[in-house]
Formats: structure tokens, C-alpha cells, sequence
């Protein structure tokens, strides 16, 4: 049975993780291959890097960034934040990347959204949807959540789908830094309404959290950033209470022995 | 030496690194004196049946694969290099796969996801070794003639091959590159012809 994806989301800033990080058995919590290393040792499914800044000079560290996590992780990870160009996102598969998240950048020329796809192949191109409640509907947030688009997320995340994204991420910009839980509701949504994977960010706070995202938000995959950071949970943590309550995951007893079946 | 086919389709940068991780040397070409030097040689692939077909086509690359398969080298195709290995796929225009393994690639059945994403579970066919998880990411899935070369399946919707293995021609649906351990594993065990 296919399982339900828990992923690490790491903020990258000229090269540094950012957010707090309270590993202290790590030997540089700040360095983001140390970090993805760990993560990826404990159980995480895949990877989401975000670089914060995305100024020229953090374009190219962030490319040595993911070159560097492509050689020491070997599970699937995704690149976002100022993906602007065909160029941009060359150069990151090129890393050993397997996705950029495109947001701002589609928002302003949905175009490039269709074009990305099918110059790179669905697989490679995960939209971002920022979205906040309004009323009650929901808007989609461009430039980091700052500026209201005024764009519906629901029919935003169907065009993102109908031009050619592999995966969606949703992030409830209300939700997100309070660890009060994902809003659900756009989630099921927007998961209902398109027949690609939803990943459900922002808000995360407990595993029960986790688990309210994949049932009531149906999402595909659960995206969290300092509960991890900080040590609240652990990865296994949450996949135990998950498998617990018969959520399908990949199991963290899953450390593969090589040779061990020969 | 593992020779990667460089055809302009797939992660070669990952499967690169993954060969440098388990300590075999690889190079990435498409020319047929390169390719000729190495022991093993993987067919990589992302994205549709067709136009990675008519690039193989294209590059003069059939032929070669074909008579590599033939003469019993080692031949490795992941994904929709895979794929590529079989006859022909319903994915898109037509175009015609390798055909170094009988049987056809069709649209996965599947309920409310177009395609398969994330990690499943991988079972062994043939003997009660434990099974593992794999990273998937793939809309449609082959469906060979002759039963015995499927290795290991998996399931979504339905279930289909995870391995199949006919003498020195193997295919593997799933990322072995970036399945963890597991996959690195995979990747030994083929360079070792136990796949």
C-alpha cells in the first residue's frame, strides 16, 4: 500500500538553515546536508528545501546546497523559493534535485507553470499555494504570504493542476508558526478536486496534527518545519503513533541492512 | 565500469552519485566506444513513453541496446527506461519500446491520483525475503507476457512488477537511487548480476 509521506521542510538562508534548530547531537545543526542527513537517517520520506532569500548570491549556494544533499541522501527531495525561470529550474535538476516548488513566480505567468511542466515532465514541478481564509473563502498569498492575489485557492489549484503540476503544496498561511493544526478544510478541498498529490503544510504542531491532516485534510503528505527543528517530536514518533492508528507509513524499523537478505 | 545512457531523459546526477556512494565507477555517455568498455550499462528515464522512444531512436541508440542485450551484456532500465524495455506502451502517440522483453506498459488503475508518488511496499516473488520500501513515481506500469521474469511486485490499485529480471535484461520500476538503503542495495546486487 502506497503510505502517507512525512517531510522534513528546512529554510535556507545564504546556505544556513534558519528557524531554530535544536539538535544538540549534531555536529552543525545549522549546515543543511548535516541536517538533511539526519533527517533522512530518521525516517523522513522526502526532503523540502526552501531557500528564504533567493537573492543572486544565495542562488548559487543554494545549488551547492542541493548538489551536496543529492550525494549524501538518497531519498527524494524538492528545491523552492525564487524558482523564476527555465534556467532556475534546469539547474537545479541538474543538482540531483527531483522537484522545484514554483509560487510567485506562476502566480505572476501561470504560463510558466505549463511550460515547466512539459519542458521538465510533471513529475519534476510542485506548485506552492499559500492560501488564507477570507470570509469564507480562501485566497491564494504571493512573495512569501505578503501580498492577497485576490485569486480563489480552490480554482487556483485546479489550473495549477490542469497546466501541469505533479504535486500541489498547501499552506495555510493562518495556521502557520501558531502548532495549532493544518487548516483542513482547504485541504480536503483542493485534495478532492485534483487527482495529483496534496501535501498539507503550515501549522503543524503535535502528532495528532499529522494524522488530522491525512484524514480530514486527505492530504497525501504532511510538511512540517520546527516541530522537528526543536526536537518536539521525531519523525518515528509521529510514523508510530500514525501506524498506531492504522495510517499507512513507511515503518522506521525500515533500516535496511545491506546484504542482510542474501 | 557502469556506463549510465545519456539520452537526455532522467536524473542522471542522482544515479551517479548512488553508483559513487556504493563504490562503482560510472560514466555517462551515449557513445557506442564508451558504452562498449563497461560491464554493465543502466537505462535511465523520466517523463513519456514517446518522445524518450524517438530519442532513442533518434540517437541511433536502438540498435545498439539490441545487440548489447543480445550478445548477454548486462542491461539495466529504471523507471520508464524500464519501460522502454518492453514492447510498446498506450502512454501517447505511438512508438515502439526496445522490445527486449515481450509485453506491453499500460495506464495504471487507479482511483482519485493519476499516478503512483511516495514509497511502497516492495515484495519479493520468489523467495520470503522481507519486503522493503521503494520510491515510486510513475502513471503507468508494464505488463510483461511471461510471468517468471517478474522478481518483485508491488501495489497500487493493482498489482504490478517492481522487478522484473529475464537473464541479463532487468528493469526496476521504482527510483532505486533514491529509495534509501533498500535501493543502493538493488543497485549492488544488479552490478553483481544477482538482481
Amino acid at each position: 500500500m502506497l503510505t502517507k509521506r512525512i517531510i522534513p521542510c528546512l529554510d535556507i538562508d545564504d546556505g544556513r538553515v534558519v528557524k531554530g534548530v535544536n539538535f544538540v547531537n549534531l555536529r552543525d545543526a545549522g549546515d543543511p546536508v548535516v541536517l538533511c542527513e539526519h533527517y533522512s537517517a530518521s525516517g523522513a520520506d522526502e526532503l523540502v528545501l526552501l531557500d528564504i532569500t533567493a537573492t543572486s548570491d544565495s542562488r548559487q549556494h543554494i545549488l551547492e546546497t542541493a548538489s551536496a544533499v543529492a550525494a549524501a541522501c538518497f531519498i527524494p527531495f524538492t528545491v523552492g523559493g525564487g524558482v523564476r525561470t527555465v534556467d532556475d529550474i534546469s539547474q537545479l535538476l541538474a543538482t540531483g534535485a527531483d522537484r522545484v516548488a514554483i509560487n510567485s513566480a506562476g502566480l505572476a505567468n501561470p504560463e510558466f507553470i505549463t511550460t515547466a511542466a512539459s519542458q521538465f515532465g510533471c513529475q519534476c514541478i510542485v506548485v506552492a499555494i499559500d492560501v488564507r481564509r477570507s470570509d469564507d473563502a480562501w485566497h491564494v498569498f504571493s512573495h512569501g504570504g505578503r501580498i492577497d492575489t485576490g485569486r480563489d485557492a480552490l480554482s487556483w489549484a485546479i489550473e495549477a493542476r490542469d497546466r501541469g503540476a505533479g504535486e500541489l503544496l498547501v499552506t495555510s498561511m493562518d495556521a502557520d508558526g501558531t502548532k495549532a493544526g493544518c487548516d483542513n478544510e482547504i485541504t480536503r478541498l483542493i485534495s478532492e478536486s485534483v487527482d495529483i498529490p496534496v501535501i498539507a503544510s503550515g501549522g503543524i504542531g503535535t502528532r495528532e496534527h499529522f494524522r488530522d491532516a491525512i484524514t480530514e485534510g486527505q492530504a497525501d503528505a504532511v510538511l512540517a518545519a520546527s516541530v522537528f527543528h526543536y526536537g518536539e517530536l521525531t519523525i518515528g514518533e509521529v510514523k508510530a503513533f500514525l501506524d498506531d492508528i492504522g495510517v499507512p507509513v513507511r515503518p522506521l524499523s525500515e533500516s535496511y541492512i545491506s546484504g542482510a537478505n542474501q | 565500469m557502469i556506463g549510465l545512457v545519456d539520452y537526455g531523459v532522467g536524473n542522471i546526477g542522482s544515479l551517479r552519485f548512488a553508483f559513487d556512494r556504493i563504490g562503482l565507477p560510472v560514466t555517462v555517455s551515449r557513445e557506442p566506444e564508451v558504452l562498449d568498455m563497461c560491464d554493465g550499462i543502466l537505462l535511465p528515464g523520466v517523463g513519456a513513453f514517446a518522445p524518450a522512444a524517438e530519442r532513442l531512436i533518434e540517437l541511433e541508440l536502438v540498435r545498439y541496446l539490441r545487440d548489447w542485450a543480445a550478445k548477454g551484456r548486462s542491461l539495466l532500465g529504471i523507471c520508464l527506461g524500464m519501460q522502454l524495455l518492453f514492447e510498446r506502451s498506450e502512454e501517447g502517440r505511438p512508438a515502439p519500446g526496445l522490445g527486449l522483453l515481450s509485453g506491453t506498459v499500460t495506464k495504471l488503475a487507479t482511483t482519485n491520483r493519476s499516478s503512483h508518488v511516495g514509497w511502497n511496499r516492495v515484495v519479493d516473488t520468489r523467495s520470503n525475503m522481507p519486503s522493503h520500501y521503494a520510491y515510486f513515481v510513475h502513471s503507468y506500469a508494464c505488463h510483461p507476457s511471461d510471468l517468471a521474469i517478474v522478481q518483485a511486485t508491488t501495489t497500487y490499485g493493482a498489482t504490478f512488477p517492481a522487478i522484473v529480471t529475464r537473464q541479463n535484461v532487468s528493469g526496476c520500476q521504482f527510483h532505486p537511487e533514491k529509495s534509501g538503503e533498500f535501493g543502493l542495495d538493488i543497485l549492488r546486487r544488479w552490478a553483481r548480476g544477482e538482481l
